[in-house]
Order: structure tokens, then C-alpha cells, then sequence
């Protein structure tokens, strides 16, 4: 990741092909042919924000903008009377499993960035960060069999919890481990950027190594890290398959971890697994929640993008 | 961020830098050594429990069986094997053209200001951060029903997964060919080469270790990924191979979603099993994309 933050900003190469005059229209047609493949990535982003808005548009026409967003009672697949569409509870257990992920995730995740930076030799550090992506190459799926099989009976079980055998705390706390390495890398990229000699002058007025870490490299580093820990939250956000295995399938506002509970990413996976006509609200609620959970991640996203450029020009 | 912060590092600094200072010190550096283990632990249980759990269950029968409903003892994972080298190849044969012919572009040919190739950029950051589960959206939409109208059948699962690791190729791909010095550049334009031929023939042979790379991690996320073809509508359980790219098909996370839904821990076991093959199928992913880095990764 150092070769991204020293590459991109690096000197631009000098222009060697503007200059020249295109030799045939054969080179011309090579140029459009790329932009083309290049164009692809473009036309991934309007198909995502159409295949969303185009359902969901028809979705509040049936339900209401204002019934989704305000409403308490989340059972769309229920049938008949007791359906309802509100979207709040579903949208609290996602951010309530967020954030016992990142109770998790935050410390240990920063507590790493920290020692790989400041602490680790080099030798040891080439060891422990490619493990540490080891970590967050585990397909998910992994980490919710391990969820539903030793979090839940094995330890929370066995702490003498009583959790249900689809709960909250379970979810959530594996997805802070597997939110971890992400935070971990990014704000080791962050701490590694600062400039040596911030820490050698606080070395030289006799600071140790702790209060240069703490003190000198970590406020240094402010913005990148942020931007790891609003990458990590994106994650968690976004993460299906970990909720969907051991979370549970019902979305309630609770505020106790030993239930189930859903978010939306688990939700759309669960729902369009469902035996549902594809024209009713119930189909629509996949893509409104889906559009729902697109603008979540994207705000998330433009907020880290935003904290990294602050800490590159710093010190870039 | 304009005070860096020199101002900071005031007295309080210099003031306790004293004998107390040294059990604050090991505690701190305690806890650091604690924050990176958990990740260790937790990896090191994760792959313990399942050994323990499915370590027993995996076997020659196990590869070549279809899954079974009844019998947990006879179950197998040979269509889901079968369905995710199947995607694997097709992904390849999609990401591998359209994310290099990107970078080459981004790299090579763009006007780095110009507005197209930061919107592309733009873009392409964006798209790295969507929800694997909203591709599965897209996929639903367009590929399986909507405009391409696939059903849920092999290519279109190949398409989505190829269109959600597509910015990971692109990524590395860059790096990759940004790593070519411009000096090679410039003697094969000097030698009367077209911009073209220096970058089919001097650029990408150069950066080809570490496109190879990029393109290996992106298949072996693209294979472990569970929520988009769940989305997309394919199977959880079949009991025959794809025969071709519109056929349906099921693929390994698919299949261990399958067995760890059943309550019945004996089915839980061959779910165990499943992640062991997934995981060895990772693992030498991976030990091949060490392998080709070190092996064939030039240093300018």
C-alpha cells in the first residue's frame, strides 16, 4: 500500500506520447478501444444506480417515502395485515451491529497499526502484516460458520451468556474481526507516512516511545486514521453474509445483543431468496433497502476519500 | 492540518519522561502486542475449529459426490467444485481484458486532468467500496432479468462477481504498469516504435508479474464471495453439473451456505468440510501469486 500513496502523487511522468503525431488510425483505434474497457467501470455505476432507483421508485409509489423512512415495524415478508415497511428498525441493528464491530475493531485494530508502525522491526513487520491480510482474505461465509458454531455455543455459551442461537453480540463481534485487518493496514499506511523527523525531534527532547506514538505520530496522522476507521465502518456496513449465518433473520429495535437481529445487507440476500412475487412491495423493499444501503456506503466512502487527501497533502 | 504538530510536543512531553514513565511504557507496548494477537487468535481458532469440525469428513468421496438432503454421511461438494472453477475461468476470461485495457488506458493514455479520466478514477474508487450484496442487486437486474436476461445461470454469475473484483484488478494493474520506468518507455519510442508497440511489447511484458498477481487476488475473492450470487438467484443445492455457460449452477460458498443452514450438526460437519477444500483452493491461489511476485517481479 505505500507503493499506491508514493506512486499516486509522485512527479508526473514526463508526457513522451502527447507530442508525437499518431502514426495510424490503427493507434487511434487501440486509444478508443481502452477507453471503451475503460468506460465499463462507468457504466457499472449507472447500471447500480439505475437496477436500484428504477425498482425502488416503484416501490414508494406503493408504500410512501415517508412510511419507509419514519416507520418502526419492520416485517415486509410477514403477509397481510401485520406486513409492514419501516424501515428504522432494520436500519438501527445494522448500525448497532456496526458498532459492536467496531468496539472490537477500533482498539485492536488501531493497537496493531500502532505496533506495526512504531514498534515492530522491520523483519517482524514483513511477517505481520501479510498475515494480517491473510485475515481479511478469509471469505466471509468462514467467519460466519465460525460465528454460528464456536462464538455463539463455544464462548458466549460458555461465559454463561444467555444469547439465542442467532444473536447480535456473535454477528457483530466476528464482523469486527473481519474489519480489523482493514483498519489495521490503512492506519498503519497513515502512521508510516509521517515524516521521521517528527519522531527523532520528540525522541531528542527525551519522549519514549510511547508518548511519540501517542502524542506525536497518532495526532500527526489524525485524518488517515479516521479515514481507516470510516473504511472499517463501510465494511461492516456492507458485510451480508456473516449476519445472514448468525445474526438472524428479524430486524427489531432492541437494544439487546443477546436477540437476533438483521441488517440490511442480510436482509436483501435473505429476502430475495424468498419465495415473493416479483411485483409486489415486498420485491420493491429489496431494492429500497439496497438503495438505502448504497447511499450509506457511499457517504461513508466520500468522508474517507476526503480524510485521506488531507493527510497526503500534509505530508506528501 | 496546517499545525502539524510541533506545537503539540509541548513541556508535557520532556516533564514525564521519568522513572514512571517506564511501567507506562511496557503496559502500552503490552497492550499493542495484545491489539495485534487478536487477530492472530482469532485466525488461528477460525482454521482449528474447523479442522476440528470437518477435518474428518473431507475425502476423494467428498470432491466426487453430489450433495444429498438425506444423508449427511454421503453428501458432496462435486457441483459446487465444479460450478466455482467454472466461474473462476469465465471471471478470468472477463476481468482479465477489460480491467488491464483500463489500466493501460488510465496509465498510458489519459490526460490525467482532463474531466473523462477523473470521473473514471472517481469511479473506479467508488465502485471498490460498494456492498458485494448491492452487485448482486445489479446482477439481479440487468443480467439475470432486465435488459441481458440470463436466468440465473453460469455467465451471469461470472459477470457479476467479475464486475464486483473488476476495480481490484484495475488497481493492481496500475500499480503494475506505473512500476515500468519511463526510460524503457522512451528508448522503445526513440527506437521509431508507435506508442502501441511500446506498450504491448516493453510496458505490459514488464508489468505482467504484477498484473498476474492483481488478477490472482481478484479471482480468489471473486470465488469466496457468497452474497451476490445468493442475490442473483443461484443454487444453494444441485445435484448436477454445469454443462455450459447458460446453465445453472451452484459454487462452493453457496454450497457451504447450504450445509451450515441445516441445524443438524452432522450436515454442519460437511459444511466444515466444504470451508477446508475452499480454503485449500484459496491457499494455493495464493501461494501462486506469491510465487509468480517473487519469482518474476523485475526491480527497475
Amino acid at each position: 500500500m505505500e507503493a499506491t500513496s508514493a506512486g499516486a502523487t509522485g512527479a508526473p511522468r514526463p508526457d513522451l506520447y502527447r507530442t508525437r503525431t499518431r502514426r495510424s488510425t490503427g493507434e487511434a483505434a487501440i486509444r478508443y478501444a481502452l477507453l471503451a474497457a475503460a468506460l465499463v467501470s462507468v457504466l457499472t455505476t449507472t447500471g447500480i444506480v439505475f437496477s436500484l432507483l428504477e425498482e425502488t421508485v416503484v416501490f414508494f409509489g406503493d408504500v410512501g417515502v415517508g412510511e419507509f423512512l419514519s416507520g418502526t415495524k419492520w416485517t415486509p415478508l410477514a403477509g397481510g395485515e401485520s406486513q409492514s415497511f419501516g424501515v428504522v428498525p432494520l436500519v438501527f441493528d445494522t448500525l448497532y451491529l456496526t458498532g459492536i464491530g467496531l468496539l472490537v475493531a477500533i482498539p485492536f485494530g488501531i493497537g496493531s497499526a500502532i505496533y506495526l508502525s512504531e514498534y515492530a522491526s522491520p523483519r517482524v513487520r514483513r511477517i505481520l502484516k501479510p498475515v494480517l491480510e491473510v485475515l481479511s482474505g478469509v471469505p466471509t461465509i468462514v467467519f460466519g460458520y465460525f460465528a454460528l458454531t464456536f462464538v455463539t455455543p463455544e464462548i458466549l455459551k460458555g461465559l454463561g451468556l444467555e444469547v439465542g442461537s442467532f444473536n447480535a453480540l456473535s454477528a457483530g463481534l466476528v464482523l469486527g474481526v473481519l474489519v480489523l485487518p482493514t483498519i489495521a493496514t490503512v492506519a498503519d499506511d497513515a502512521l508510516t507516512a509521517v515524516p521521521g523527523s517528527l519522531r527523532e525531534g520528540a525522541f531528542g527532547l527525551g519522549a519514549s516511545r510511547m508518548q511519540v506514538s501517542v502524542r506525536v505520530v497518532l495526532p500527526a496522522a489524525l485524518s488517515g486514521v479516521v479515514a481507516a476507521l470510516v473504511l472499517g465502518a463501510s465494511r461492516a456496513v456492507g458485510e451480508t453474509v456473516i449476519i445472514l449465518v448468525a445474526g438472524g433473520q428479524k430486524a427489531d429495535l432492541t437494544l439487546d445483543p443477546t436477540v437476533a437481529m438483521q441488517n440490511m445487507a442480510a436482509f436483501i440476500a435473505a429476502a430475495s431468496r424468498a419465495d415473493i412475487p416479483t411485483s409486489g412491495p415486498e420485491y420493491g423493499a429489496i431494492f429500497a433497502v439496497g438503495t438505502t444501503l448504497f447511499v450509506m456506503t457511499l457517504v461513508l466512502n466520500a468522508i474517507s476519500i476526503r480524510f485521506v487527501r488531507k493527510y497526503r497533502q500534509v505530508y506528501e | 492540518m496546517s499545525a502539524v504538530p510541533e506545537a503539540g510536543l509541548s513541556r508535557k512531553v520532556v516533564e514525564r519522561a521519568s522513572s514512571g514513565q517506564r511501567t507506562k511504557d511496557l503496559m502500552f507496548r503490552l497492550a499493542l502486542l495484545f491489539s495485534v494477537s487478536v487477530g492472530f487468535v482469532v485466525l488461528a481458532a477460525l482454521v482449528l475449529d474447523v479442522m476440528i469440525d470437518g477435518a474428518s469428513r473431507v475425502s476423494l468421496d467428498f470432491i466426487t459426490s453430489f450433495p444429498s438432503r438425506i444423508s449427511p454421511e454421503s453428501t458432496g461438494v462435486k457441483s459446487a467444485l465444479i460450478g466455482t472453477i467454472y466461474l473462476m475461468v469465465l471471471c478470468a476470461v472477463f476481468i482479465v481484458p477489460v480491467g488491464v485495457a483500463t489500466a493501460v488506458y488510465l496509465e498510458e493514455y489519459a490526460n490525467r486532468d482532463s474531466r473523462l479520466s477523473r470521473l473514471i478514477e472517481v469511479n473506479i474508487q467508488n465502485l471498490a467500496a460498494v456492498p458485494s450484496v448491492v452487485y448482486g442487486i445489479l446482477g439481479l437486474a440487468f443480467i439475470v432479468r432486465g435488459p441481458l436476461g440470463l436466468g440465473p445461470v453460469l455467465l451471469a454469475g461470472a459477470l457479476t462477481l467479475g464486475l464486483l473484483v473488476l476495480p481490484v484488478v484495475i488497481i493492481v494493474s496500475r500499480e503494475a504498469i506505473r512500476a515500468v520506468p519511463s526510460s524503457i518507455r522512451e528508448g522503445s519510442l526513440a527506437l521509431g516504435a508507435t506508442q502501441w508497440q511500446t506498450i504491448w511489447k516493453q510496458v505490459l511484458p514488464g508489468a505482467l508479474p504484477g498484473i498476474a498477481t492483481g488478477v490472482i487476488l481478484a479471482l480468489s475473492r471473486a470465488i469466496g464471495e457468497t452474497a451476490p450470487l445468493l442475490v442473483i438467484g443461484a443454487a444453494t443445492f444441485a445435484r448436477f453439473n454445469p454443462e455450459g455457460i447458460t446453465d445453472r449452477f451452484t459454487a462452493m460458498p453457496l454450497a457451504i451456505f447450504e450445509f451450515i443452514s441445516d441445524a443438524d450438526t452432522e450436515f454442519r460437519a460437511a459444511g466444515a468440510a466444504a470451508i477446508i477444500v475452499l480454503l485449500a483452493l484459496l491457499v494455493v491461489m495464493n501461494a501462486g501469486a506469491i510465487f509468480l511476485r517473487n519469482r518474476y517481479e523485475r526491480k527497475w
